[in-house]
């Protein structure tokens, strides 16, 4: 069982960094968006892992429902979707290996100084408590919540009519 | 581990699109021509590339349904503990959406929501416009 779980874990890592790659390197930008999305349930699965199911289930409804559908639509709204090739050659290689290695030595320096905590519990529902939560303590912030949401609508089609009127 | 349904969902999900392509490319017989090979468009001759410009309504429409979608987010946790907490939640809940509500009403009434032009003649479908 320990075994079985390790694999599935592997293969969502396999399909998670694959779809990443593929979105990165792909010269099409629809085939891009549309590897984003096997990108995006992996990495709601790798947080299934992490026992955080509440983040996983957001996961796939917010970036899997709504935030890919909003590229998939941004890209549809590029003008000659399918001529569009992204350049495939890279320019002044050595100059960006500075900044990589860099980046990697700071990233591997992280990786090894922190104290990885491993969850010795079992992985458990967390989603009730979290409900349970944002009814008492956190009821205000939760109301607010609702406020913010209402204030980013008006603000997004506010924004929206006034391109409109620019075409 | 507790999330197993979730993963037996998730393969049973991918197997049945995997089966269906499978099977219908085992069992369907294959003898293509250039007319069934055709795109079909309700009988009419297809003009044009399909890879056109989409109509930027589509992208406002998706911009207020990314607004629900975080709605129902909210709308997870309560649901599992509503028959816990009862009316209280319920109230809670019921003030969300009226403030939700409110961003509703105030893009329908500005007619962000209207399909077709106010100004323009052509009442065609969306993808017509654009052409």
């Amino acid at each position: 069982m320990e075994f079985l779980s390790e694999l599935i874990f592997w293969c969502f890592v396999v399909l998670t960094v694959g779809s990443a790659a593929v979105v990165v390197f792909h010269s099409r930008i629809i085939y891009s968006a549309f590897a984003l999305l096997f990108t995006f349930v992996g990495v709601g699965a790798l947080y299934l892992y992490l026992s955080a199911d509440f983040l996983a289930a957001s996961q796939l409804l917010i970036y899997v429902g709504a935030i890919l559908t909003l590229i998939i639509f941004g890209v549809f709204l590029t003008t000659k979707v399918m001529s569009i090739d992204l350049p495939e050659q890279s320019h002044q290689r050595f100059l960006a290996l500075i900044p990589i290695t860099l980046i990697g030595i700071v990233i591997l320096w992280v990786i090894l100084q922190t104290p990885w905590a491993v969850n010795p519990a079992e992985a458990a529902p967390t989603t009730k408590e979290l409900g349970r939560l944002l009814m008492s303590r956190y009821l205000v912030p939760f109301e607010l919540a609702s406020v913010l949401l209402l204030a980013a609508l008006i603000g997004a089609m506010r924004l929206a009519r006034y391109f409109k009127m620019e075409e | 581990m507790s999330f197993t349904p979730i993963l037996l969902f998730f393969i049973g999900g991918a197997g049945v699109v995997f089966a269906a392509i499978f099977f219908s490319r085992l069992l369907a017989p294959q003898n293509p021509n250039p007319v069934k090979n055709s795109t079909y468009e309700c009988g009419e001759e297809t003009k044009g590339v399909t890879w056109i410009r989409f109509n930027s309504r589509f992208y406002i429409v998706a911009l207020i349904f990314l607004i629900f979608d975080v709605e129902v987010l909210f709308l997870y946790p309560w649901a599992v503990v509503l028959r816990e907490l009862g009316l209280f939640a319920w109230v809670d809940m019921a003030i969300f959406i009226v403030i939700l509500g409110v961003g509703l009403a105030y893009v329908w009434g500005k007619g962000d929501l209207e399909w077709v032009r106010p100004r323009g003649s052509s009442a065609g479908s969306a993808v017509e416009e654009e052409k």
